[in-house]
C-alpha cells in the first residue's frame, strides 16, 4: 500500500481583497519527494507556502496537509511540519543554540530531549563552534543553515522552505544545497519555493512552474525542459540592437523557434554546433555566442514570454 | 500534560529577559523609588512640618501606593509597544511562533501574561522598599501587588493589541506623553483625584489608573471595603477583557494572513 500523500491541493485559492494571489492551483505532494514551486516573484509562492504551513487561512478551494484539514488542525498540523521562512526570523537577542532549545519548547519537546537534538543539529548544520555566539554575529549563510536547524527540532513529516537561498552568496548557497541533499537522501519530504531555475534542477523531484497566481506545468524538471523546451540552446549577443534586428531573419531560418530579449537572443535548437556553423556561413557575427544545455528558465521562458529574475 | 501554547511563549519571554532585566528594574523599581525619595520625603516632610495630612494620611503613605500603581502602568506600556513592534516587524519572533503549534492568540496572551508578572515582580521589590521608607503601615499591603500587577494588565491588553496594529513605531512616544504621562498626574497618584476641577473628576474615574491607585492605597493602608476592592477590580478586569479581544483580532490579522 502506498502512503497517502502530505499534501493535497485542489482549486486552492487566496486572495486578499480584490487581489488574487493564488488563483485555484492543483498540487500534490507524496511522502519523500522534494518537490518546488518554481517561479518569478509575484507569483503566488509564498501565499501557497503559508497556507500550507497553516499561517493564513486559505480563501477557497480544497487543502489537506498531512491527511488534515489546515482550518480545522492548524496547531496539530504546525506540530509536524519544519518551517524555513523566506525572511529570517532569528532571535537576535539570544545565542545560537539558546534559538534551537527555546524552538523545541513551542513544540513542548522535552528540555533534556531538546538539549540532545540542538547539539546533533548544530552539527548537522555546520554551526556546533558557533552555538555560543548571538545570532547577529552571524553571516546569511549561517542564519539561514540555523534556521534549517531550528526548522527540524521536531523531526518534521514535511520541511518547507520558502526561498530557501535568496540573498546568500554562491558559496553559502551550495553550502545550504548540500545540507537539504542529505536530508532528501535521508527520505525527507522537501516542499520548496524558488525563482532560482537551477536550485529547482538541483533540489527537485518533480515541481510545478507558477505565474501570475496559476501553476502553468508540472513534472520533472527532465521532463519539463524535454516538454517546452529543444535540447541545446544557442545564446547570441550583438553589437547593436541594429546588428541584432538584421540577424533575425537568417536567425529565424535557421532555428526551430528564437527568443528576442532585451539583452541577447536565445536559438531554441536540437543541433547547437551544426546550426552555430550555418549561421556563420550565413554572415551572421553576433559579439558574444554560447551553446548549452536547455534549463528550466528557458521552459518557464517558453511557456510565459518572461524570465524568471526580472 | 501538554504545556499550555501561551506559557511557552512566555517561556520565550522569559529566555529573552534574562538579558534585558536591567531596563525593567529602571522602571518598575528605580524610578518609583527616585519619586518617594524626592516626593514621599522631601516634599512629604514640608507637608508633615505644617501637621497637615492627606486623606488622614502622611504624605509619604499616601503617595508610596500610587507610585506603585504608577509604575507598574508606565512600565507595563513600555512593555507593551516597542517590543511588540519587534516581535511582528522588527526581528519578527512572532512569526517564528505561529510557524509552530502556537497560534496568534496564544502569542498575545502570552506576551501580556510576561509583562502583568514583570509589573507584579517589579511592584514586590519597590513594595519592599517602600516598606523600609515607612510608606507601609499596614499587612494588607501585600495584596497591593496584584493590585499593582492588575493595573499594569488593563494597559498591557489594549496597547499590546494596539502595537500589532502598527506598521511603524511613530505613535508610541505620542501614546507615552499624551496619554500616560498625563495619567501618571492626575489618577490621585500625586493628590486626590477631589483636588481636581469639577469638570476633570469624571475623566479621573475614567483612567485604569486611578482604580489601580485606589486599590493599592487601600491595600497599603489597610482601608480595603469588599464594595470598593469589587468596583475598582472590576474596571480593571473589564479593561484588560476589551483589550484581549481587541488583541486576539490584531495579532490574527497581523501574525495570520
Amino acid at each position: 500500500m502506498t502512503p497517502p500523500p502530505l499534501i493535497v491541493a485542489h482549486g486552492l485559492e487566496k486572495r486578499f481583497g480584490d487581489f488574487v494571489a493564488v488563483d485555484g492551483i492543483d498540487v500534490r505532494v507524496e511522502a519523500g519527494e522534494a518537490f518546488g514551486f518554481l517561479g518569478p516573484n509575484g507569483a503566488g509562492k509564498t501565499s501557497t507556502m503559508r497556507m500550507i504551513g497553516c499561517v493564513s487561512p486559505r480563501s477557497g478551494g480544497d487543502l489537506s496537509v498531512l491527511g488534515l484539514d489546515p482550518a480545522v488542525d492548524g496547531s496539530k498540523i504546525r506540530g509536524r511540519l519544519g518551517v524555513v521562512p523566506q525572511e529570517d526570523t532569528l532571535d537576535l537577542e539570544l545565542t545560537v543554540r539558546e534559538n534551537v532549545l527555546i524552538y523545541g519548547r513551542y513544540f513542548d519537546l522535552p528540555r533534556a530531549e531538546i538539549r540532545t537534538r540542538a547539539d546533533e543539529l548544530l552539527e548537522f548544520v555546520q554551526l556546533t563552534d558557533r552555538g555560543g555566539d548571538r545570532v547577529d554575529a552571524l553571516s546569511g549563510g549561517m542564519k539561514r543553515r540555523l534556521t534549517i536547524a531550528r526548522a527540524l527540532v521536531n523531526r518534521p513529516d514535511l520541511l518547507l522552505l520558502d526561498e530557501p537561498t535568496t540573498g546568500l552568496d554562491p558559496q553559502a548557497r551550495h553550502l545550504v544545497w548540500d545540507r537539504l541533499y542529505r536530508l532528501k537522501r535521508q527520505g525527507a519530504t522537501l516542499v520548496l519555493t524558488t525563482h532560482y531555475m537551477d536550485e529547482a534542477e538541483q533540489l527537485c523531484d518533480r515541481l510545478v512552474i507558477m505565474d501570475d497566481g496559476r501553476i502553468v506545468a508540472e513534472g520533472s524538471p527532465r521532463e519539463l525542459i524535454e516538454r517546452h523546451a529543444t535540447r541545446e540552446v544557442v545564446e547570441l549577443r550583438f553589437r547593436s540592437d541594429a546588428a541584432q534586428t538584421a540577424a533575425i531573419p537568417t536567425l529565424r531560418a535557421v532555428g526551430s523557434r528564437i527568443e528576442e530579449l532585451a539583452d541577447r537572443v536565445l536559438l531554441y535548437t536540437d543541433r547547437g554546433e551544426a546550426d552555430v556553423e550555418r549561421l556563420t556561413a550565413d554572415g551572421v557575427h553576433p559579439e558574444t555566442l554560447l551553446v548549452r544545455r536547455a534549463s528550466l528558465e528557458d521552459v518557464f521562458l517558453t511557456l510565459t514570454g518572461r524570465t524568471l529574475e526580472e | 500534560m501538554a504545556t499550555p501554547l501561551a506559557l511557552r511563549v512566555a517561556a520565550h519571554q522569559a529566555q529573552v529577559y534574562r538579558r534585558f532585566w536591567r531596563s525593567s528594574v529602571f522602571a518598575y523599581v528605580l524610578s518609583p523609588v527616585l519619586f518617594l525619595a524626592a516626593i514621599g520625603v522631601g516634599l512629604g516632610d514640608m507637608i508633615d512640618q505644617q501637621n497637615a495630612t492627606v486623606d488622614g494620611f502622611s504624605y509619604i503613605v499616601f503617595v508610596a501606593p500610587g507610585l506603585m500603581a504608577a509604575a507598574a502602568m508606565q512600565g507595563a506600556a513600555a512593555d507593551s509597544l516597542w517590543p511588540i513592534m519587534a516581535g511582528t516587524k522588527w526581528i519578527r519572533v512572532f512569526h517564528a511562533m505561529v510557524a509552530t503549534p502556537i497560534r496568534p492568540r496564544d502569542v498575545y496572551d502570552g506576551t501580556v501574561a510576561s509583562t502583568t508578572v514583570r509589573a507584579g515582580a517589579g511592584a514586590t521589590v519597590f513594595l519592599v522598599v517602600a516598606a523600609l521608607f515607612g510608606a507601609v503601615p499596614s499587612f494588607w499591603g501585600v495584596l497591593a501587588i496584584p493590585a499593582a500587577a492588575l493595573c499594569a494588565a488593563a494597559f498591557a491588553a489594549p496597547l499590546t493589541a494596539f502595537a500589532a496594529t502598527q506598521e511603524t513605531d511613530l505613535r508610541f512616544p505620542v501614546i507615552m506623553r499624551l496619554a500616560i504621562l498625563p495619567l501618571f498626574l492626575v489618577s490621585g497618584t500625586f493628590f486626590p483625584i477631589s483636588q481636581l476641577p469639577d469638570w476633570l473628576q469624571p475623566l479621573a474615574w475614567l483612567s485604569p489608573l486611578w482604580h489601580g491607585v485606589v486599590l493599592c492605597r487601600d491595600a497599603t493602608t489597610g482601608t480595603l471595603g469588599p464594595g470598593s476592592v469589587v468596583v475598582h477590580t472590576a474596571v480593571l478586569v473589564a479593561c484588560v477583557a476589551a483589550g484581549r479581544a481587541w488583541g486576539v483580532r490584531s495579532f490574527t490579522r497581523r501574525l495570520g494572513q
